[in-house]
Parts: structure tokens; sequence; C-alpha cells
């Protein structure tokens, strides 16, 4: 294998990984504090009724870990591809939201949504034609 | 003002966020070894680092200052108008990271800037 299609190879399943993680923690941290109820309002004391609660749900805890996990692999991929490159090629998440709420949960997305889908797609597949590193590194 | 403000911190401080983790990783060297024994080694020596740090600190601080810009300005605003995130993250990465950033990658950029604000602002 060439080491350009090595650092492809290496590179492309974070970059899967990074917006999966990062919605995947978003989606269970909500779901967590649905469960948790909704704060009327903020004060230590509420904090101190709320926290235990907070601490002690399954799906916040899921949700940390699917966050840690979105981190770390933003971090590695960071260490040899460009930070112009991951940036818009991580914004693929803004795509899978509209695809997802439409197909799965039978959403009505409305029609601005799809044309900023659209964008990110064609904007992803521009920078996907250059090389994932210009810094010399990897 | 106040508003444009607050954003101009919120998209600043998070590039600026994202550039220091940067260059952490990147001064630390390329990871090859997915192992997670190595992998944790990585994260020892990259939390050793002041530009790690510096990352967290900005980004605690865009974070603050997204929530105290929510609380008085509509989200249909503010998620849409962070999509700057992207042209400022351009030049920060040309600037200051020294990437070639070429007319292509820009296009690039720009297009998904563009889509990440009318997907936000969508309702």
């Amino acid at each position: 294998m060439t080491s350009s299609r090595k650092l492809h190879a290496k590179t492309f399943p974070l970059l899967v990984l990074v917006p999966v993680f990062s919605a995947l923690g978003n989606v269970l941290l909500g779901k967590g504090m649905r469960s948790v109820g909704e704060i009327h309002h903020m004060s230590f004391s509420t904090l101190a009724v709320y926290l235990p609660k907070i601490l002690s749900t399954v799906w916040i805890w899921l949700g940390i870990g699917s966050l840690l996990l979105f981190y770390v692999s933003y971090l590695l991929v960071l260490s040899w591809a460009d930070y112009s490159y991951v940036l818009p090629v991580t914004a693929t998440g803004y795509v899978l939201a509209p695809v997802l709420a439409h197909f799965l949960l039978g959403e009505v997305v409305p029609g601005t949504r799809w044309v900023g889908a659209a964008f990110i797609f064609l904007g992803v597949a521009l920078v996907g034609r250059t090389p994932p590193t210009t810094t010399g590194q990897g | 003002m106040r508003t444009f403000l607050f954003l101009a911190i919120v998209v600043l401080s998070g590039t600026g966020a994202d550039i220091a983790w940067t260059h952490a990783m990147k001064r630390n060297g390329e990871v090859k070894n997915f192992a997670p024994r190595a992998l944790l080694g990585v994260f020892r020596r990259v939390l050793q680092s002041g530009w790690m740090w510096l990352g967290t600190a900005l980004g605690a601080l865009a974070f603050f200052a997204l929530l105290a810009v929510l609380s008085w300005a509509k989200v249909s605003f503010v998620v849409p108008a962070t999509a700057a995130n992207y042209i400022v993250g351009g030049f920060g990465a040309k600037f200051l990271l020294k990437e070639r950033v070429s007319k292509t990658r820009w296009a690039g950029m720009l297009l998904v800037a563009a889509g990440v604000a009318l997907v936000c602002a969508a309702r």
C-alpha cells in the first residue's frame, strides 16, 4: 500500500467516528436530561437535588462516554491530518441529522435543511479531494 | 452589539481551542500505534503540554460565552452564526498552523459553512 493510501485508510475511519460519537453523545445526554426532568431555576439547592439524579442516570454516563470517544478520535486524527481538512469533513454530522430524522423518525424536514445538507455534502466532497496533510507530517 | 461581541468570543475562542489542540497533537507526533496502552501514553504526554491546557481553557471560554449569548439572543440566529467557525478555522490553519489551504479546500469550507448555517437556520 502506498503511503498516501495508507494515510487515507487510517484517516477515513476516524473521520466517520468523530461526527457519529459527537451526535450520539448529544442525543444520549439529551435523553438522560429529559429523564431527569426539567430544571426550572439554577441555584445551589436545585443543583444539590438534581446532581445525584443526573449522576445516577445511565444515559448521562453513556453520553459522557460517547463524547469522550469523540474527543479521543478527534485528537488522534489531528495528530497527522490538517485541521483545515478535519474541520469541514467532520461536518457530515449535520447531513446525518436530517437524513436520520426523515427516514427513522418520519419527521418532516424543511427544504432549506435539505439544501444545507446538499451544500455540506458538496463541500466535504471538495475538501476530500485535497490531501489530508500538507505540513509534511503523516 | 453585545450579541456580536459574544458571538466573536464564541467563534474566536472555539477556533483557538481547536488550533491549540491541533498544535499539541502535532508536536507530540503522528499516532501510529493504536493499542490501548500506547494511546494512554500519547494522552499522558499531551496532557503535560501547555497547548493542551490553553485549548481546554479557550474551549471552556467558548462554551460559557455561548451559554451567555443564548440567554438573550435567539437560538435560530446564534447557532447558524457559529458556522463562521469554518471560515475562521481556515485562516487559523493557514496562518497559525502553516497548513497549505488550496483554493479547492477554501471552496469546500465555504460550502460547508453555508450548508451548516442553512441546516441550523431552517425551522
